[in-house]
């Protein structure tokens, strides 16, 4: 069995899959990437079923020496990926030498990079999930973001196979069965990249909101503030006219009583600024919402760093499952990922 | 998709809640990922590929036709010792100060109701209890503590919950020993969503001696 050691982690690097759903009964969020396209996409590179555990780095990434021969590939934004000091450039999958040690900067582009390795990150799950919940220190490696010195096992390749989580039975990308190494079509990947101009649809509460505070809120862009994580993202600029938010307390519009939220909700606090609740959101929350990120632009906040500045746009539901389908579909063509 | 069963917290209204919850997960719904109970309202969330909406509304409103047959498990009982005041309970003296009531007095109101626990949320394991006695109400602190230590029971408005994990928080706290959320136990939460609650005053010693157990 082969391993990964951490030379030094980065600034904020997590163990991730898709996360674990079903659990709102009892206040477990799903967590999660915070990119899934980038997570997907990078176990398609090297052969794995997308959903298998990698790195999930923030920022600035880390040095990691790989223990035994290995394929992998590093996706989502460009943190300056070498290898043994040669270059490697994101979205690719490439072949590892035992005791070479990959090194990643800070980043160039969003807020988030991945490590896909073959057979993927093996960590003990918990609910059925290799995702890192911070917030209450579950899941992924001890419950943590990872430290200098951790060594992290890559799942057999056997025992991957049989359980599904190594090479993908997928139909398409026909080479995963030799090493011939892979990338993603450059056409899809522009299609695929993160928005700053983020769709969404009708909120819960987005009749509370009168017309001349939605005016303000879909006019104007909105600047990430550094308490951004994966819990959620508070934004600044403009707010929302007094009156116009109702909260906890109930100072505006009457009570507001605590209900669930979803994935992307945007709340408008008390001070009529918005807030993105994001992977590892609170399962409930007594703010009202304004609006929701459309599931097909989840991974756009995913890159969104504190400084950018982002703005929405209001799309039907109709439009939303669409873009969706459309994403999905692409994520599925046979054209996504190529030989190189 | 969000359900509401009304727009105030009543004892009906969050019968109605779990009654569907209960439904759901007894017969489940192929393509919804997720259920967020809360006190009048259930969060619906589901796999947009497999679900419109408006499909999704018509099949979950068979599913809310049916809810007046449905019978819910009787609710289990749980007790939760609290060692109150003292360093493990630092708004137990401001609380009582606030009511002009004696600390003793705080405790004894705190102590003597059965709570239900009206949902799971915020973080993993944590309980939303209610109503607290009329005479405790007690607003959040103006702003919320940077760490609150797991275990602390804290009071808020009319609601009473424990911290299962250390997180920050605004609630005014008294505090027991019980794990609320282990990954070492079956139910891996101490409380599930309609439980009858009671919170029994300890003494330091046992209180040291649950701590160790």
């Amino acid at each position: 069995m082969s391993a990964i050691e951490v030379l030094s982690p980065g600034l904020l690097t997590t163990v991730q899959d898709l996360g674990r759903e079903g659990f709102g009964p009892m206040g477990v969020s799903p967590s999660g990437v915070a990119d899934p396209i980038a997570l997907r996409i990078g176990n398609r590179l090297v052969g794995n079923a997308e959903g298998a555990a990698g790195m999930e780095m923030t920022l600035l990434g880390g040095a990691f020496q790989f223990q035994g021969a290995c394929v992998a590939a590093v996706t989502g934004s460009d943190f300056s990926a070498t290898l043994d000091g040669a270059a490697v450039p994101p979205w690719i999958s490439f072949e590892v030498r035992p005791g070479q040690t990959l090194r990643l900067g800070p980043t160039r582009s969003g807020a988030r990079c991945y490590l896909c390795v073959r057979c993927g990150i093996e960590v003990k799950p918990f609910l059925g999930s290799a995702s890192t919940h911070l917030l209450s220190g579950l899941g992924g490696h001890e419950g943590r973001a990872l430290r200098k010195g951790d060594v992290l096992k890559i799942g057999d390749p056997l025992e991957a196979k049989q359980k599904g989580t190594g090479r993908s039975a997928r139909s398409t990308g026909g080479a995963h069965d030799s090493n011939r190494l892979q990338k993603v079509a450059p056409m899809a990947l522009e299609r695929l990249a993160p928005r700053k101009v983020l769709r969404v649809t009708p909120g819960p509460q987005s009749g509370w909101f009168p017309k001349a505070a939605q005016r303000v809120f879909y006019a104007n862009a909105y600047r990430v503030t550094e308490e951004a994580n994966r819990m959620g993202l508070r934004l600044e600029g403009p707010g929302l006219p007094e009156g116009a938010h109702g909260d906890a307390s109930g100072k505006a519009r009457g009570e507001m009583i605590s209900e669930g939220v979803s994935l992307g909700a945007i709340q408008i606090t008390a001070g009529g600024l918005p807030i993105i609740l994001f992977v590892e959101q609170q399962t409930t929350g007594g703010y009202a919402k304004i609006a929701n990120v459309i599931s097909a632009d989840l991974h756009s906040v995913g890159q969104l760093r504190p400084r950018d500045e982002a703005r929405f746009e209001l799309v039907s539901f109709a439009t939303a499952r669409k873009l969706l389908i459309e994403q999905e579909k692409l994520l599925a063509s046979e054209n996504l990922i190529v030989e190189t | 998709m969000l359900i509401y069963f009304g727009e105030k917290i009543t004892i009906q209204a969050h019968e109605r809640v779990r009654t569907l919850l209960h439904l759901l997960e007894a017969e489940p719904i192929a393509g919804i990922r997720n259920l967020h109970p809360a006190y009048c309202s259930l969060l619906v969330k589901f796999d947009p590929l497999k679900w419109q909406h408006e499909k999704l509304e018509k099949e979950l409103r068979k599913y809310l036709g049916r809810l007046d047959k449905v019978k819910l498990p009787e609710p289990r009982h749980v007790e939760i010792p609290v060692c109150y005041g003292g360093e493990f309970g630092p708004d137990l003296e401001s609380v009582a100060a606030a009511h002009g009531i004696m600390p003793q007095r705080v405790i004894e109101l705190h102590s003597s109701p059965t709570y239900l626990v009206y949902f799971l949320g915020f973080t993993p394991g944590f309980a939303y209890l209610g109503e607290l006695p009329q005479e405790l109400v007690t607003p959040r602190l103006p702003s919320p503590r940077k760490r609150v230590p797991a275990g602390s029971v804290g009071i808020a408005a009319n609601q009473t919950g424990v911290y299962p994990f250390e997180t920050p928080g605004g609630w005014r706290l008294l505090r027991t020993p019980l794990a609320m959320f282990r990954t070492d136990r079956e139910g891996l939460s101490l409380l599930s969503i309609g439980d009858h609650v009671r919170f029994a005053p300890i003494s330091r010693e046992r209180f040291a001696e649950l701590s160790r157990a």
